[in-house]
């Protein structure tokens, strides 16, 4: 049924569309160039206001239709029916009135609910029909006035644009909006957990043993909200990544812009590209199976004792994971250095290593320093190579060879299997999520403010 | 120099030229240069002496390859791919397209100053002794204060940034900021300076301090300048060549390119017919 009425949202847009064109084009061909929009523009004008106060309609109905029935459904229970019941057991009333009215029966429901069912059923039906009858008067009355108003001086043109701009703006605001979803989602969460384990111990605690039990016949440890290792491992793991990932990629960039012929150059950065392009739990599998056995072995030679799943095999994979972005942003970086200076100083008898490391990289450093902040936010927010490369066990260590695990693997494992939303277990996940994401989003705002003032610098 | 050259076009064409018997003796000169962008040749024969301690224009309309053998003086053109040049350039009887011949060195004795004033993005101070630092000039921090404090006043700046050498370069006006690179040319104390158009970009205020400037300099370098202005050339140099389409048309002592020109086409620039 709803398949019909957007099938019919569209049909009656296109066919006012078409209306509005011929009457555009019959201004033109009166009024001629006196006319103040393309026939295109009066037709696009009757058909937004044809679909889209009708598409409006219809989402905010189905948003509100659930809440409204229920509303009406409990009003009309037999009075006491709902008295004394908490909030849990008046849902659970409601979904049993709404899988009778399904047909989907468990033992013998009492009369009042079969009842209620009947309403339910008539109620939706109403609803269903009311939508069809509303959306549809809805149509004509927006068709009909947008209509009425077109003319040969009407600004159509004017109209749909404005309407485009209420469209963009409504997209970029579904992105902010999910972005402060998030926030206070985590933000809720967390202030669950804090009011469970103070929050001093989850910030300077050394242990972290999250995993109590979540059931009365569990048997597991007493439990330890201390995240202190857990971070050091993310930063031991990050550390590493960036130990690899800032020489090469900063290397790699200089080579391409300023050493690399253009054959070269167009053969290297797309595989350089590539490498975003792998999925990181394909990266996963090779610091498991290839890095991390190659790491014990070669401890193993120098006789160092080295665990099976080693910061260092992640670090080092994950490194080589974030190559792309400080690459292909202090490519971008140098690239924007202007020629004049580059000519400079070759001019005054600069060979071209004192080119780079003097002019060069000193001008394009905001830059590369933007790449180099965003491949770290990146870095500690990884999660698919260290859940399968990096360790379970929170060990307050430094040592790379040990075994660590980090702030993504703890959340993962917090949230998978037994989950109760009233117990620390499961909410510290959410705690370590805000302070992760706090993390990351300030790297990410020095970042952008860094390289965004660095654009300003030449353009 | 390596690459086999294409045969250059050479049609019936002679370069007109004047002799000028107070002329400096030259120690710059170029004997039948032609430059090549990968098929297309962009200059065709071109001899010329250089005398010293004076300043020598070239003018012509854009795309006449003045600019193009300005690059080659200093081998600038090498950067550019697909750049091939033929010919003899030589200093002191030293040519500069040997292949023996080390760039970077050859650069501190050719300095360059460029169309568009290009401080790098650090500080004043930073900027001139740049040079200095780079071959290793001042033996200890005082010499080296003293080179970017005497290239400054050498580049008439020094009065006006004396309480900020500190500051950052790209913050000094326009004609600040060449005569910053002005200055920045002379610290590592070249012989000849090459000079691209070092005016278009300023005002005319600016351009007639440096143009001051440049009048001052030759007594101790020589420079070759490249104007679009015909009016620049007459009032600053002593010699003056014409390019036109990729040749050398016409050259000869200043005041009588412009009072007496004796080629046609020269006649027509001067008087704005073409170009």
């Amino acid at each position: 049924m709803l398949g019909y009425l957007v099938l019919a949202i569209i049909v009656f847009s296109l066919a006012a569309f078409y209306v509005g064109r011929s009457a555009g084009n019959r201004f033109v061909a009166v009024e001629g160039a006196a006319t103040h929009s393309l026939p295109g523009y009066h037709g696009a004008f009757v058909a937004i206001w044809v679909g889209v106060p009708a598409l409006v309609l219809v989402l905010l109905w189905l948003l509100f239709q659930e809440t409204v029935i229920d509303g009406l459904l409990l009003a009309g229970l037999p009075a006491g029916a709902i008295d004394g019941l908490s909030a849990a057991q008046t849902r659970l009333l409601l979904s049993e009135i709404k899988n009778v009215a399904g047909g989907r029966m468990f033992g013998t429901p009492s009369e009042m609910v079969l009842e209620a069912a009947q309403t339910y059923l008539r109620w939706q039906g109403i609803a269903g029909w009311a939508m069809i009858v509303v959306a549809v008067a809805i149509m004509l009355i927006g068709g009909f006035l947008a209509y009425t108003r077109l003319a040969p001086r009407f600004r159509a043109r004017h109209g749909v644009e404005r309407f485009v701009t209420a469209f963009m703006i409504f997209c970029s605001a579904a992105a902010i909006l999910t972005t402060l979803g998030i926030i206070v989602s985590l933000v809720y969460e967390s202030l669950q957990f804090f009011a469970m384990v103070p929050a001093h111990e989850f910030f300077f605690g050394l242990n972290w043993e999250p995993q109590i039990p979540i059931r009365d016949d569990q048997v597991a440890g007493a439990g330890a909200f201390g995240a202190v290792p857990v971070f050091l491992g993310t930063l031991l793991i990050a550390t590493i990544a960036m130990i690899i990932a800032i020489p090469v990629g900063i290397f790699s960039a200089i080579y391409l812009v300023e050493y690399a012929d253009k054959n070269v150059r167009n053969f290297i950065k797309p595989i350089l590209e590539i490498l975003a392009g792998v999925p990181t739990v394909v990266y996963g599998f090779f610091a498991v199976l290839t890095v991390a056995p190659a790491i014990r072995q070669a401890g193993n030679l120098l006789g160092l004792s080295t665990s099976p799943n080693s910061a260092l095999a992640a670090g080092l994979v994950m490194g080589i994971m974030v190559i792309p972005f400080i690459s292909s942003l202090s490519d971008d970086a140098l690239r924007a250095v202007p020629r004049s200076l580059r000519d400079g100083s070759l001019a005054m008898g600069a060979t071209r290593g004192e080119t780079i490391t003097k002019v060069l990289v000193p001008a394009a450093l905001p830059g590369i320093m933007g790449g180099v902040l965003l491949a770290f936010s990146r870095a500690i927010g990884e999660t698919m190579i260290v859940v399968m490369a990096a360790g379970l066990i929170a060990t307050m260590t430094i040592n790379p060879l040990d075994s660590v695990t980090t702030v993504t693997v703890q959340i993962v494992t917090l949230l998978i299997g037994d989950t109760a939303f009233d117990s620390p277990k499961t909410l510290a996940a959410f705690a370590l999520g805000l302070v992760l994401f706090v993390v990351t989003l300030c790297l990410n705002v020095v970042a952008l403010t860094i390289v965004r003032k660095y654009r300003e610098q030449y353009d | 120099m390596a690459n086999p050259a294409p045969t250059p076009a050479m049609e019936s064409f002679q370069t007109v030229r004047t002799a000028d018997a107070n002329a400096n003796p030259a120690r710059l000169k170029a004997d039948g240069v032609n430059v090549f962008y990968g098929e297309k040749q962009a200059l065709f024969d071109v001899s010329i002496d250089i005398p010293e301690k004076s300043v020598s224009a070239f003018i012509g309309p854009s795309g006449c390859g003045k600019s193009t053998f300005l690059r080659c003086i200093n081998r600038m053109n090498d950067s550019i791919e697909g750049c091939r040049v033929t010919g003899d350039i030589t200093l002191d009887g030293e040519n500069l397209y040997d292949a023996r011949l080390d760039v970077v060195e050859l650069r501190a004795r050719i300095g360059m100053v460029f169309q568009k004033p290009n401080p790098f993005p650090k500080s004043i101070f930073e900027n001139v002794a740049y040079g200095p630092k780079i071959h290793g000039l001042a033996r200890d921090k005082t010499d080296l204060e003293e080179i970017v404090v005497s290239s400054l006043k050498k580049a008439g700046l020094f009065e006006e940034v004396k309480d900020r050498l500190h500051a950052p370069g790209t913050g000094l006006s326009g004609g600040q900021q060449q005569r910053l690179c002005i200055a920045r040319a002379i610290a590592v104390g070249p012989e000849v300076i090459l000079m691209d158009e070092p005016c278009s970009a300023l005002d005319p205020i600016a351009t007639a301090i440096i143009e001051e400037l440049i009048d001052e300099l030759r007594e101790n370098y020589t420079i070759v300048i490249v104007t679009h202005s015909m009016q620049q050339a007459a009032r600053v140099s002593q010699k003056t060549a014409f390019f036109h389409l990729g040749k050398l048309i016409e050259e000869g002592p200043t005041e009588g390119i412009f009072t007496n020109p004796r080629e046609k086409r020269t006649q027509d620039y001067i008087t704005g017919r073409i170009g």
